[in-house]
């Protein structure tokens, strides 16, 4: 592989994701070839029906395409178990939902313990990550409430410390302000550029234009299954993000 | 990861709602009755036991008219006789025998009339024979002695009212019976069954006036030199008394009884009474375990979404599988832990009653292992039964489950 294919963290080549209801073929997906470089931050646009939300489930590794190849880290995970991907996006992938998803019976510390879990983080490295996450977003106070005793924007801050437990390469927002009122949605984005610039790769889904011009570098609008057209900004790199990369390639890291 | 699934199961087992707790009734009924039924195991025996008058003195008891506990004198077609008597003194194994009298009779006292039964008592060596048998001494004034007459010594229950009297009967009183006046002098301390709290002792002498026995019997008791020489002893008594009353093989109008008899025919009752608990508590348990799957299957659709956030986070279907399985598992064990405190308790007092009950010393009969296998056994079919929910829960498809 090329120095430059090392640095794409996720790669849609060519994917198609077909639905058949009945005698109708529901073209979800119909070809798209979305390459995410690592420090991107991408946003994924289109109004409802455009297939976004496809995309974003093929992108998180959530779905396996109809036909087509998904690489993640250069690995072809569209022929992988259920299982497996579960393992893979558990580790590579965090995800932060628009309506949060937290886990109700379980206080915010745990929310953020449970991806580790999954990975067979010894539970006492699992509490002290989800301390430091839950500092890091502000939340170390509430570690032991539980979400309904939460706001809106407090748990969609639990949901980006939860989505950042496993360090992950990727995390994929799916409509993170949707749910949230302008100003607890600035402080989330806020979050999420932080993080940018501290070298994570942000997908993010929206159908704000708004959203997507004011935080993303790289912008794909869908429009029928389909990638109607891809806005770049600033070279389709934040400042920051590029120095970062610069330093990783030097290193000789992945 | 099992511990972590413990964990998980246990979270979110304390927010379940009333019908989850409601469906382990099944599960908590069955292992209640087996814990209960077992714990009171040999209380039970005991106490089923004695209200057939099966004492710990070893004894043979000769009756005539092949019942082995009938009323007595109901069913003698022809009595023992002093011939049958002799001949079973006769055989070298009788330590002791006896014989005696079991009248029915009308007792008045207080202006009303009860009926019920008069056991005598005889003089001499055969006294103590007897007293023996009863096990017990007098709770209030004292039991009779050689020569005496015209006195009786009652049953525990004429001394708590329990005979129909209204009132209850003190020593030194005087009682009727069959319409002659007889001085109370004592009662008898509480034997547990009827056939000795119910009844009158009575001098030998004294019953063979009011009844004019002659030289017949209602039944001959025999102590023997070695019990262990029981089961012969009762071969050798039938063959005597067949040659006595002229009888042959197969035909005998007597009945010899033997402790261990009477026990397994207690037991056999006893038997019978808990096969049937037995089988009500399975029945519960497999009522048991279907409202588990039910519950469970509920809990999968509820929970669909949290499925889908598991394992959008990376949950492996093991994993899904995994917590689902522990939780019915442990919805199992709660049902039969408390059960098993049920059970424990029903053990516990039961012994204790019917320790009071009979005056007895009985012990609580309660094992570590019954009760860690009440509670492995309920986990397994709470597990079992959440196999197929679970499996369920493991298949959701990532992207449906999210949506909820």
């Amino acid at each position: 592989m090329t120095k430059k294919s090392e640095s794409v963290v996720i790669e849609l080549r060519n994917v198609f994701k077909h639905y058949y209801m009945g005698e109708n073929i529901v073209k979800a997906v119909d070809g798209i070839s979305i390459k995410v470089e690592k420090g991107e931050f991408v946003a994924i646009m289109g109004p409802s029906g455009s297939g976004k939300s496809t995309a974003m489930n093929l992108v998180g590794s959530l779905d396996v395409p109809t036909r087509g190849h998904i690489f993640l880290d250069g690995e072809d995970i569209s022929l992988l178990s259920e299982s497996d991907l579960a393992q893979i996006r558990g580790k590579k992938i965090g995800f932060i939902f628009q309506s949060f998803n937290l886990i109700p019976n379980l206080t915010a510390k745990e929310n953020v313990m449970i991806p580790m879990m999954f990975q067979g983080v010894d539970i006492f490295e699992r509490e002290k990550i989800a301390e430091d996450l839950l500092s890091l977003v502000e939340l170390g106070d509430r570690a032991d409430h539980y979400p309904n005793e939460l706001s809106g924007g407090q748990r969609q801050r639990v949901a980006i410390a939860r989505s950042l437990a496993n360090d992950p390469e990727v995390i994929l927002a799916d409509e993170p302000t949707g749910n949230l009122d302008t100003k607890t949605g600035k402080i989330v984005m806020e979050f999420l550029e932080k993080l940018n610039r501290q070298g994570k790769t942000i997908i993010m889904v929206t159908h704000e234009p708004e959203l997507a011009q004011n935080h993303a570098g790289i912008i794909y609008s869908l429009l029928d299954g389909k990638v109607d057209k891809i806005t770049k900004k600033n070279n389709g790199f934040t400042k920051v993000a590029k120095e970062k990369l610069k330093k990783l390639k030097y290193s000789g890291k992945k | 990861m099992i511990v972590d699934s413990f964990l998980l199961s246990v979270k979110n087992l304390r927010h379940r709602g009333l019908r989850s707790w409601l469906t382990l009734l099944g599960i908590f009924i069955g292992v209640t009755a087996v814990v209960a039924l077992i714990s009171l195991g040999n209380s039970l025996q005991v106490a089923v036991g004695s209200q057939f008058g099966v004492g710990q003195t070893e004894l043979i008891t000769i009756q005539a008219g092949g019942v082995s506990f009938g009323p007595p004198g109901s069913g003698a077609v022809i009595p023992l006789d002093i011939d049958d008597f002799r001949a079973i003194e006769k055989l070298s194994g009788v330590e002791r025998i006896a014989g005696r009298y079991l009248a029915a009779g009308k007792l008045e006292y207080n202006d009303k009339v009860v009926f019920g039964y008069i056991a005598s008592v005889p003089d001499g060596d055969n006294r103590d024979f007897i007293y023996d048998q009863l096990e017990k001494g007098a709770l209030k004034g004292r039991l009779l002695k050689d020569g005496e007459s015209g006195k009786v010594f009652l049953g525990y229950n004429f001394y708590v009212d329990k005979v129909g009297l209204d009132k209850v009967v003190i020593p030194g009183k005087n009682v009727l019976i069959n319409d002659e006046s007889f001085e109370v002098i004592g009662i008898l301390e509480k034997k547990g069954s009827f056939m000795f709290d119910n009844a009158v002792y009575m001098n030998d002498q004294d019953v063979d006036d009011l009844y004019d026995y002659g030289d017949e019997f209602d039944a001959i008791i025999v102590q023997l030199k070695d019990n262990d020489d029981m089961d012969n002893m009762k071969l050798e008594i039938e063959k005597a008394l067949r040659k006595s009353r002229g009888v042959k093989e197969g035909e005998e109008d007597f009945d010899v009884s033997t402790p261990e008899a009477m026990l397994s025919t207690v037991n056999g009752i006893l038997g019978g009474v808990q096969a049937f608990i037995i089988i009500v508590a399975l029945i519960s348990v497999f009522i048991g375990a279907l409202g588990i799957v039910n519950t469970m299957t509920t809990s999968v659709l509820e929970r669909k979404k949290e499925i889908g956030i598991m394992k959008s986070i990376g949950a492996r279907n093991e994993h899904i599988f995994m917590q689902f399985f522990i939780e019915s598992g442990l919805l199992g064990l709660l049902g039969g832990l408390v059960g098993v405190i049920f059970g424990t308790l029903i053990g516990v007092f039961g012994t204790l009653g019917i320790n009071s009950w009979l005056g007895a010393d009985l012990g609580i009969n309660i094992s570590f292992g019954l009760i860690f296998f009440s509670l492995l056994g309920s986990f397994l079919i709470g597990a079992v039964a959440g196999i197929v929910p679970a499996m369920n829960a493991s298949k959701e498809n990532p992207v449906e489950a999210l949506r909820g």
